[in-house]
């Protein structure tokens, strides 16, 4: 029993971090979103080169077949950072998901190029309704009539959801079908799409978490700047409490979190639902930490230029995606009300009660 | 990250099943709070789990333990709890003192007080807090007036959980005159039964007199009796090195199989119980994981040699709310029958919920409130500037 990450992944997740405090300040936002571009060229550039992309594919099919584990705290950093590059999504979900269906040369081909960076893949996954970044993606991968498709980008047409959030690029599918381009029937697919849920949902919590603790971050900076009655406002009792308040939610997360990386290769009851816990973990932490840092700021928190919005809107868009509060409550239940419980029970596995 | 145990910690857990099955009460005792006679009830389970050397897995063995990892402690915890063992009537020593001990004691005092400690030979109270020294503590005025080798003490400590029955104290005094604030303090221990220590029971919101008054009238005691340094007493009150305060107060294997008796309860009435209910119990299922999993990982830091910080004052703030959110649900499933004591002839198991809904309600204020605690975690954690 040991509850630390090792020296190498905390290593990775300093690494990005480290990239992203340079390439990704709210400034960089801001220039990002005047320009109308979808991408940071430069950014998305240096991440690929640190070799992300394959994290969580297996070594026979190009990846460095590591596990969500390996890749939380960098998910985690992501969402800190409010990254609008779709990292999270390919590493920690498309990619896995395309290598675990890949049969043909032509769906292999595709994964390489994903796998160096130079295309990304986007998943219309039966459990959101929309697609996101699928207007920048080289290949899209759908459920059709019972089948699971990798399109070519050209061969889909794609009708623009914009949501709150400026740098998420929500679509959904004009019904074009795709001409031989299924790879798989959804019986076949069915475990690694279930897969792809699991770790939508984990490294969505991921993000979460990392965007709670970055809206507290700002708000203390705040509290400590800003001057009423003659001394920052953050020696004040009132607002003391509101950040602790937000920071005790954030730190009730996180060990579910890392928990429910650790076990997400287990695939049984209880890892689902600690990976639905933390995600219902994550998206409180977030909606209290971002609407407390709202509050905190004032009525600069209610305008454009403070940059807690970027962060408040990340939250709400990632609540509900890879399952909202009742699909994951759901599979709670499923652990609470129909298996064991009790003290003993902390990490129980499935195989245990067999 | 491995959050499986080893062959060795799953025949711990084996040893302390066995252990507990054999020998926890059959019946619940009587609160030692109450009476007398369940105080003694009480201290004799203490006697027995020392016979078993489980009266402190993680203390060394010379002191009546069997010097476990904190993993083992949480896997004691867990099989203590899921067997329904009594209370730990000497939590104020075990818990509290027994590790600041540890810490700062001399080996005479160490080798004087731990193992009597650990046997349940001795029972422990807190002498804290002063009617004008609650959340502010550094306003205690009681002192401790250095006479050769014996200091004399003298004033009014309030709100002494155990005080009542127990048979020693511990609390902060004055030991240099016209000293201020948190300068001049030592920690002293004392015999309840010295001459010139009257206690004056408080009752509780309960009935019950769970915490005491005590009058120190020109006490005598050893000068063996200080632990640390004279003028040390606050340092070593607020030592965030005794980390076992912010782990061991209350142990996560209690809200847990708080919440599996709750999905019982929510069971037998699921179909009288107003919406949102289910949600409430998942929730307290949840939170007693969270915690788990957050002790879990604590645990792992301070066994590769970390230090527990501030966090402590996360988990008092989470279980406290934790404890009362789970009572209250359980008082929803309840309904009428809610207020119900225990004695009452239709109460079921209601009255063992309200007695728990009350206790449930001093969490957010003993142990340093939880405003205070926010305080810490604001200025500690975050690093906002002091009032």
């Amino acid at each position: 029993m040991d509850f630390r990450f090792a020296d190498e992944q905390q290593m990775m997740a300093d690494t990005v971090r480290g990239l992203l405090a340079e390439t990704c300040r709210p400034a960089d936002l801001r220039r990002l979103m005047g320009s109308g571009e979808a991408r940071d060229a430069a950014r998305w550039a240096a991440l690929a080169a640190l070799g992300l992309e394959g994290v969580l594919v297996p070594e026979s099919a190009g990846g460095l077949g590591l596990s969500a584990a390996d890749f939380v705290l960098v998910a985690e950093v992501c969402g800190w950072a409010a990254l609008p590059e779709p990292l999270v999504e390919n590493a920690g979900v498309a990619l896995p998901l395309v290598a675990a269906l890949a049969r043909d040369r032509r769906s292999a081909a595709i994964l390489d190029r994903a796998l160096a960076g130079a295309v990304t893949i986007a998943v219309a996954h039966p459990a959101n309704p929309f697609v996101a970044d699928a207007d920048t993606a080289g290949a899209v991968l759908c459920v059709r009539g019972g089948e699971v498709h990798l399109c070519d980008a050209d061969a889909v047409s794609l009708v623009p959801q914009p949501s709150a959030d400026p740098f998420r690029r929500l679509f959904t599918l004009a019904d074009r079908p795709c001409p031989t381009t299924a790879i798989a029937t959804v019986a076949e697919a069915s475990a690694a799409l279930d897969a792809a849920l699991d770790y939508g949902a984990l490294f969505a919590a991921a993000q979460l978490v990392g965007i709670a603790q970055r809206a507290v971050e700002l708000a203390v900076a705040y509290a400590g700047e800003r001057s009423q009655f003659g001394k920052p406002i953050g020696s004040y009792q009132a607002v003391k409490h509101l950040l602790a308040t937000a920071q005790v939610k954030i730190e009730f997360a996180r060990p579910v979190l890392y928990a429910a990386a650790a076990e997400a290769g287990h695939g049984d009851a209880f890892s689902r639902a600690r990976i639905s816990h933390a995600k219902l973990a994550a998206t409180e932490a977030a909606d209290l930490a971002c609407r407390t840092a709202v509050q905190v700021h004032g009525a600069m928190g209610y305008s454009w230029e403070v940059d807690v919005h970027f962060f408040l809107k990340r939250a709400l868009a990632l609540a509900s995606w890879w399952g909202d509060r009742r699909f994951h409550l759901d599979r709670v239940g499923r652990r609470v009300f129909d298996l064991p419980l009790g003290a003993d029970r902390t990490f129980a596995r499935e195989h245990d009660h067999a | 990250m491995n959050l499986t145990y080893s062959p060795a910690e799953i025949a711990f857990r084996a040893e302390v099943r066995g252990w507990m099955e054999a020998n926890v009460p059959p019946a619940r005792l009587p609160s030692f709070d109450a009476s007398r006679e369940g105080f003694e009830a009480h201290r004799a389970w203490e006697r027995k789990l020392a016979e078993g050397r489980w009266g402190m897995v993680t203390w060394p063995e010379t002191y009546g333990g069997r010097g476990l990892d904190l993993v083992r402690w949480l896997v004691f915890e867990e099989e203590y709890w899921r067997a329904g063992a009594p209370l730990r009537v000497n939590q104020n020593g075990i818990f509290l003192l027994g590790p600041t001990l540890m810490e700062f004691g001399t080996e005479e005092q160490k080798a004087r007080f731990l193992p009597a400690m650990a046997s349940g030979d001795e029972i422990w109270a807190q002498a804290w807090s002063e009617p004008q020294a609650g959340s502010d503590l550094a306003a205690v005025r009681s002192t401790a007036r250095r006479d050769g080798d014996a200091y004399v003490l003298s004033g009014h400590k309030i709100w002494s959980s155990r005080a009542v029955f127990a048979d020693w104290a511990f609390g902060l005094f004055r030991s240099e005159p016209g000293s201020e604030r948190h300068r001049g303090l030592s920690l002293v221990f004392f015999p309840l039964d010295a001459p010139g220590v009257r206690v004056q029971p408080i009752a509780q919101i309960d009935g019950e007199t769970g915490f005491a008054e005590i009058f120190l009238d020109e006490v005598r005691v050893p000068a063996f009796n200080r632990l640390g340094e004279e003028g040390q007493g606050w340092a070593i009150s607020m030592a965030t090195a005794g980390f076992e305060r912010g782990l061991m107060l209350r142990s996560p294997a209690r809200f847990q199989e708080a919440a599996k008796r709750l999905v019982a309860l929510y069971r037998a009435h699921e179909a009288d119980c107003p919406d949102g209910t289910r949600a409430a119990v998942m929730q307290a299922v949840m939170d007693a994981d969270a915690y788990a999993l957050s002790i879990y990982s604590t645990a792992s830091r301070l066994m590769a040699g970390g230090t527990i910080g501030a966090e402590a004052s996360t988990n008092k703030i989470f279980w406290s709310e934790m404890d009362i959110a789970m009572h209250r649900t359980a008082l929803t499933i309840l309904g009428a029958r809610a207020e119900l004591l225990a004695a009452a002839p239709a109460a079921g198991d209601a009255g063992r919920w309200l007695d728990g809904w009350f206790f449930s309600l001093a969490g957010p204020i003993y142990a340093g409130s939880n405003e205070i605690q926010k305080n810490i975690i604001a200025e500690r954690m975050l690093g906002l500037p002091r009032g």
